[in-house]
């Protein structure tokens, strides 16, 4: 069965082609590209991927408009039906501010815009998004991003951690992220969020192939669903 | 009715760029700031029979992100918003 998958565009996401490419690369079927301002999502999607960027603009707070935008509230509505959405970088930022995932992306500890790839570990491969890796596998992935502190009270870190929720770790500090949480996954198990980019770590002239056992993960699980 | 709203980092969350500037005001050689933090203040102009329920509503769904925010509401007299 071919995957019908879907790339959000905001004004302001310059990842939204990169995951576009990723997606048809790894699934050999073309995605389709919605706009921010529709207010209804195409009938049958069985993937939905909010890209990096500075959506509106990064006003207010990095994905605060996004959120609030007529195609997110078809997406929240989509995700709570247990379609899967992942969510890299800005798209992380936006699932957070649509309270998809708990906790916030805050301004970098370091301030500074940080651009470069970093190692991650894979805490979990019992995930709709990670069954392609290893548990505990070491990938390296690029991360360019500005607001990338993931932040969640104690409570609610120590939630995610023991109920498995933490997807993806930095093995070395990085921007400041409370447990140097790179990404996570919601209780329910299908809306991934994570600030390193596996759409740029897809063919080997990117650098690097790391990212793409995570959408042969998700798309392997859809077409064979 | 012209209202201001007062949007800060909660007590204990981390605030870089408070901490960058408070690194400034040192290099540029004023002693004893204890701290810096950095807020946002937002005015609105609203409706005179805007409730306060709703303006709280409005902090709560987007002007202000709960997980690390906090906010508060100022009305504003007509002498003040002047």
């Amino acid at each position: 069965m071919a995957m019908r998958s879907a790339v959000v565009t905001f004004p302001g996401s310059n990842c939204d082609r990169d995951m576009a490419v990723a997606l048809a690369n790894v699934s050999g079927t073309q995605p389709l590209r919605l706009w921010h301002g529709d207010a209804e999502l195409p009938d049958g999607l069985d993937f939905i991927a909010l890209p990096g960027g500075f959506s509106y603009g990064d006003y207010l707070r990095s994905g605060a408009m996004a959120s609030r935008s007529p195609i997110l509230q078809a997406v929240v509505a989509a995700a709570k039906r247990g379609v899967p959405v992942l969510g890299v970088c800005n798209g992380f930022q936006v699932l957070t501010e649509a309270k998809l995932l708990p906790g916030a992306l805050m301004r970098n500890a370091s301030q500074n815009f940080i651009c470069k790839t970093v190692p991650l570990k894979v805490e979990t491969n019992q995930t709709l998004f990670t069954s392609a890796y290893d548990e505990g596998e070491i990938i390296h992935i690029p991360v360019a991003h500005h607001d990338g502190n993931f932040f969640a009270d104690e409570a609610t870190l120590d939630q995610l951690e023991g109920d498995g929720q933490v997807v993806f770790r930095y093995t070395e500090p990085c921007n400041g992220s409370r447990r140097d949480i790179a990404g996570i996954i919601n209780a329910e198990g299908n809306v991934l969020g994570m600030m390193p980019h596996p759409e740029r770590a897809i063919e080997q002239a990117h650098g690097g192939c790391d990212g793409r056992k995570l959408f042969e993960s998700v798309i392997g699980a859809l077409v064979n669903a | 009715m012209k209202v201001r709203i007062l949007v800060r980092l909660k007590p204990g969350v981390l605030d870089p760029q408070g901490r960058a500037v408070h690194h400034s005001l040192e290099g540029l050689g004023f002693d004893g700031v204890e701290d810096v933090r950095i807020g946002r203040l937002i005015e609105l102009d609203v409706a005179d029979n805007t409730s306060d329920e709703q303006i709280d509503q409005m902090c709560q769904q987007l002007l202000a992100n709960m997980v690390i925010e906090d906010y508060s509401i100022e009305k504003l007299s007509a002498s003040e918003a002047a």
